[in-house]
């Protein structure tokens, strides 16, 4: 037999049919639920007169609306309250594997929760309507966003009709140096290939680096495969894999586990198997990163400048990047150690797990929030990575420092809850978008690790994290 | 779903690379558990100067008089001209709503992003791509020409100017085209294979149990 790529596995072991044109019938083994993108799925369900096709592969859970302080009010914003409500009618009318409501304590973000409760398994295709569902691709899972009407179908179909995409490898050699994250490695890839460079491409991330990673930060690099324009990002089975699955709820119980780590052993790409695209990262050379712009592309290291549209000879380039630094309220050739913030936000699917708000108090530990700075946040990611946080302490090292401490969910990721920007405020953030008033109309996000961004909040200014260690 | 097969429309230009979907469609309109009256918001804050929220009467807001789709030259604009990457960013489908709903029946780009241009054929709106080059010359055509109309002819995969004197032919895939010239709705046709999913549902569920 040829050899097989990671996707080639994961997509051929999932075609139901496959028609001449390559359109194929691909079977749908995990499905995740949020309120915002299933409301208008449920409605076309229950007006065609159909079921979901099977009920144990949803796990739902609502976290993009859901406020971050005051839980005991429930929701005030009606419309988001009708959104959240909406969805624990569909769960109650026609079931789910499993369903973390507003203020269950396994609630949280449909990305860390999937992972978290074993619910996302290797070998699987998890879908949701969400983008960010490339996250689960760490598992060796095809993993992808979806629209609503794709939702609809996947829970009439337990399938979806589509194409094959084009693979991609990107291998990261070497190690990363102290201080240097998951999250500084993906913006720096995102930034060398740009945010349609891995359109129509499934990325395999893989290396040396990508190997000593573990699983939270390999989710980080996987959840922003689609920032890279990539509708999945995945990494092969290793021991790192098992050993994080093992005794999760929703993980094979003892006596099919050894049957299944087995399987799960084939789930990476064959020695010399073939990628349409191919690119080779050094880790060792890579630097804390802020992104400077309106897209996660415009990126650069903390030792850097802000770009100068003059030096740009493409025409498009340079108004694409007066226009973001006109946006951002940001002047050419400034340092970027000089940019002054007025809040930070630690948390979303890209930033809000256990080691993430580790990471974040270590730099925390034992000093104060800049008095320029009007708001720090820690959103954890869910409830039960609260409950960690809380038994290590964190809570306390963030809330000493002059921290909020935050209820789980998407919170100012997207600002559709209360928690958002004001016009002209800047933030130095943990999520994965820094498009124009995604953190609220006006704002300016500037996407960081979870340690810079820290360090951004006690020192009131962007600052190389590596020197406060 | 409304079928698409010949469409004649006014192109309306945006001019800007990697327009996401928050763009397209801010996130405080995500809150609507209907899939209909979007239109409104349609890149809600370029096209005000007000800040834009859930319920506010149209009527009483603020036009942005530089926003191009406000310009009287291109009211009624069925056909937008776009620049690379269009779409790019969150998976909602709440984008495609919006512009269909605000009148659009398809979009001309260099490119898309994958979830957003599948998300349009779900919704009768057609994403033709063309060559960077054949978009400049549309662009600076519509620029030149108020009132500059294409042609959209599906089964022939063509666009075309009303005189003729422009003609672009533009690549979809035929299980896609077959769609939407028919405006078939996907579930039914994955449901004639019903009895291939269970089978290979229930082998699949019986060698990895761990699954169900």
């Amino acid at each position: 037999m040829s050899t097989r790529t990671l996707y080639d596995k994961l997509w051929e072991s999932h075609i139901v049919r496959e028609e001449g044109d390559g359109t194929a019938l691909i079977y749908v083994d995990r499905h995740l639920v949020h309120e915002v993108t299933s409301p208008q799925a449920y409605e076309g369900l229950r007006l065609a007169g159909r079921k979901p096709w099977r009920v144990g592969s949803i796990v739902a859970t609502a976290d993009h609306n859901t406020p971050t302080t005051h839980w005991d009010e429930g929701i005030r914003d009606p419309i988001s309250r009708t959104q959240v409500e909406t969805l624990d009618a569909n769960i109650a009318a026609f079931g789910a594997k499993a369903y973390f409501p507003f203020r269950d304590r396994r609630q949280g973000i449909v990305h860390v929760i999937g992972p978290e409760s074993g619910a996302t398994l290797p070998g699987m295709t998890v879908v949701c309507g969400d983008s960010h569902t490339s996250t689960h691709g760490a598992f060796a899972a095809l993993a992808f966003g979806i629209g609503t009407s794709e939702v609809e179908h996947v829970l009439a179909t337990q399938c979806l009709l589509m194409k094959k995409s084009k693979s991609m490898l990107i291998r990261v050699d070497g190690t990363l140096p102290h201080g240097v994250t998951a999250k500084d490695l993906v913006l720096s890839i995102i930034g060398r290939i740009g945010t349609a460079g891995g359109t129509g491409h499934a990325i395999e991330f893989a290396g040396e680096a990508v190997r000593a990673l573990s699983m939270e930060s390999r989710m980080t690099m996987c959840n922003m495969a689609i920032e890279a324009g990539a509708r999945a990002g995945m990494v092969a089975v290793d021991d790192t894999t098992i050993d994080y699955l093992k005794g999760r709820p929703f993980a094979p119980p003892a006596d099919t586990w050894q049957r299944a780590v087995e399987r799960w052993r084939t789930l990476a790409s064959d020695p010399g198997a073939k990628f349409d695209t191919t690119h080779v990262f050094d880790a060792s050379t890579i630097r804390p990163q802020v992104t400077w712009g309106t897209s996660p592309e415009m990126v650069v290291s903390i030792e850097d400048r802000v770009p100068d549209p003059d030096r740009e000879r493409n025409a498009e380039r340079r108004e694409g990047i007066a226009r973001a630094l006109e946006y951002m309220g940001l002047t050419p050739n400034v340092p970027v150690t000089d940019i002054r913030i007025d809040k930070v936000f630690i948390g979303s699917c890209t930033n809000s797990r256990i080691e993430d708000l580790r990471e974040a108090a270590g730099v925390v530990r034992g000093r104060r929030v800049a008095g320029s700075v009007k708001l720090a946040m820690v959103v954890p990611g869910s409830g039960l990575v609260k409950a960690q946080a809380e038994a290590e302490g964190l809570d306390r090292t963030f809330r000493d420092a002059g921290f909020e401490w935050r209820e789980p969910g998407c919170s100012m990721c997207l600002a559709m809850n209360d928690d958002r920007l004001e016009p002209g405020e800047r933030c130095a953030s943990t999520s994965n978008r820094n498009f124009e008033g995604r953190q609220g109309a006006g704002g300016r996000t500037h996407l960081v690790s979870p340690s810079m961004a820290a360090a951004a909040a006690i020192a009131g200014h962007f600052v190389d994290v590596r020197r406060l260690y | 779903m409304q079928p698409f097969r010949v469409h004649t429309g006014l192109v309306a230009p945006l001019d800007r690379a990697n327009v996401d979907t928050d763009a397209i469609i801010p996130k405080q309109f995500l809150k609507s558990i209907k899939r209909s009256g979007f239109g409104p918001n349609l890149f809600d804050a370029w096209r005000y100067t007000d800040r834009g929220e859930p319920g506010m009467d149209p009527a009483t807001r603020r036009p942005n008089p530089d926003f191009v789709l406000n310009q009287a030259r291109y009211r009624g604009a069925s056909i937008l001209l776009a620049r690379q990457n269009f779409g790019c960013g969150s998976s909602r489908e709440h984008a495609p709503w919006a512009l269909a709903d605000f009148g659009f029946r398809a979009l001309i780009a260099p490119s898309y992003a994958d979830i957003f241009f599948n998300n349009c054929f779900k919704n009768g709106l057609l994403p033709i791509v063309l060559a960077e080059r054949e978009v400049d010359r549309l662009f600076a055509d519509v620029a030149v020409f108020p009132g500059y109309t294409l042609t959209i002819d599906l089964e022939r995969q063509s666009v075309a100017t009303a005189d003729g004197s422009l003609t672009y032919g533009f690549e979809v895939d035929p299980f896609r085209k077959r769609c939407l010239l028919n405006g078939w709705d996907d579930i039914g046709l994955t449901l004639q294979h019903a009895d291939e999913i269970r089978t290979f549902e229930a082998r699949r569920l019986h060698d990895q149990p761990w699954l169900a």
